[in-house]
């Protein structure tokens, strides 16, 4: 039969432990990745640059899950989904992929849409579109009405990166495109390739996960 | 009781004129298609059943309130009453008559090509007429849409054309969503697998706001679009500047289906 003391001890104990465990969840649910600005290049212009790791390693904290990371003005690589650019500007993008082919689940997202000429570049070549089932990720503003769609490096290439930090010496696609931006706003990004390995259907972890596959544009 | 009754009878002939005739006609959705008057009228209709009702409620709560409220000491309990065909009998048959009434009334409305309401893949309540079929393609967390009567185009806004008779084939590619369209007064559930179709015929030109109403991830909050009503005209110029602007997409889409079983899922676990 324990004492009164020690029941008491007991219930405040866990009560610290049950606070202390709320508080991790509630600052984790408030914490959100940094902001990064675009780089400025010239008046009303910036150059926001991107690359997507299949996992993040130790550089993008935990999990490693497939994610994007922006280099700051600076010219770090900085692991955040939450890119800031200026309003009524153009905003010239680059985007290093790293990460292996997936496949659209619909199709009608293989084709460029709401960048400057409908059109992006991919390893220097101008295109329209890229087949559907070549797609690794997608950098999609549905609000902007901004679908690019992103191609994976081929299964068969050479010295691929499994795991960040990648590097421009291992197998990438680089694909380039222009958008106008508009008014200032908060805009969503998100990945429509179901790339969440490992994951029903693709659909689960950075799929769903501000920080990951999905983001904001801020626009300024 | 007479006293209630009264005023209960007073109350009600002053007040269900009203909000039949001034206050619900007024309410959402509104009148932009015949699903959307089609509920306004049903929603007039249940106004002016559930107005006496409530006036019953409040007569006979104010009443009591005020006229039994106790004065003096405690009063002894009466015996307890066991019958009283007097209540009984009027409020079975008025609630029985209710309930009958709107079986009846509801499913005479669903007649009308369903009431804006997903009726599944083989609906029972179909329109007369020519129907302009229009794909509604939910996914995590877009709604595009898909013409097949034009090239089976797939679009990423929804456009209709005035005075026309639309059945939407509503359908998911991953998870449940359901696409609802207030002021058209259509709700249709998007499930996998599923070509749920709704009815309705816009009666009006104008901009429309669209919503996933089922809770489907991160973006679900987020999963909103604008559609548009335009004259017959207008929407012939739009479908087919998008056949053109979206000719590199429909090279690559699968043949029209009713529904999807989209591959790869090269990453599913």
């Amino acid at each position: 039969m324990r004492s009164n003391g020690a029941r008491l001890a007991t219930v405040v104990v866990g009560v610290a432990i049950v606070a202390v465990l709320i508080g991790f969840y509630v600052a984790n649910l408030l914490s959100s990745p940094p902001t990064v600005s675009a780089s400025q290049t010239a008046s009303h212009e910036v150059q926001l640059t991107l690359k997507t790791e299949a996992a993040v390693g130790p550089q993008g904290g935990n999990p490693p899950w497939v994610s994007y990371l922006i280099k700051d003005p600076e010219g770090n690589w900085i692991h955040s989904t939450i890119f800031k650019v200026p309003a009524h500007s153009l905003v010239h993008v680059t985007v290093y992929q790293f990460d292996g082919e997936s496949g659209l689940r619909n199709p009608f997202l293989s084709q460029v849409q709401g960048t400057v000429g409908d059109r992006m570049t991919i390893d220097g070549k101008s295109l329209r579109s890229i087949p559907p089932e070549e797609a690794s990720h997608t950098f999609a503003v549905p609000q902007l009405n901004l679908i690019v769609p992103l191609p994976g490096v081929h299964e068969e290439a050479k010295n691929q990166c499994e795991e960040g930090p990648c590097n421009l010496s291992q197998a990438h696609r680089t694909i380039d495109f222009t958008i106008h931006t508009g008014e200032p706003g908060r805009y969503r990004w998100q990945c429509f390739v179901p790339c969440a390995a490992g994951f029903l259907a693709g659909f689960g972890g950075p799929m769903q996960t501000i920080g990951y596959m999905d983001g904001f544009l801020e626009v300024a | 009781m007479r006293r209630i009754a009264i005023a209960w009878f007073v109350l009600s002939a002053i007040l269900t004129p009203i909000v039949v005739a001034v206050i619900a006609p007024t309410l959402p959705p509104g009148n932009a298609s015949n699903a959307s008057s089609g509920q306004v009228f049903d929603d007039t209709v249940l106004f002016g059943i559930v107005t006496p009702i409530a006036v019953a409620i409040a007569v006979y709560f104010f009443y009591a309130m005020f006229v039994f409220r106790r004065r003096g000491p405690e009063p002894q309990e009466g015996v307890a009453t066991r019958d009283n065909p007097g209540v009984h009998i009027p409020w079975l048959v008025g609630t029985t008559v209710i309930v009958l009434f709107l079986a009846t009334f509801g499913t005479a409305e669903l007649a009308d090509a369903g009431a804006g309401g997903g009726q599944g893949p083989d609906p029972a309540f179909k329109p007369s007429g020519k129907v302009l079929p229009v794909q509604v393609i939910a996914q995590q967390w877009e709604f595009t849409y898909r013409y097949p009567t034009y090239g089976g185009v797939e679009t990423a806004h929804l456009e209709l054309p005035v005075g026309q008779q639309v059945a939407f084939h509503v359908t998911s590619l991953d998870v449940i969503h359901s696409f609802w369209a207030p002021k058209l007064g259509v709700k249709a559930d998007a499930n996998p697998g599923v070509d749920n179709i709704a009815y309705v015929k816009p009666e009006e030109e104008l901009s429309f706001e669209i919503h996933c109403s089922e809770l489907c991830g991160l973006w679900h909050g987020y999963m909103f679009d604008t559609g548009q009503v335009v004259s017959p005209s207008a929407f012939g110029e739009w479908i087919h500047e998008q056949q053109r602007v979206f000719a590199p997409a429909t090279k690559v889409l699968p043949k029209y289906a009713t529904h999807y079983f989209p591959e790869p899922e090269r990453r599913g676990g």
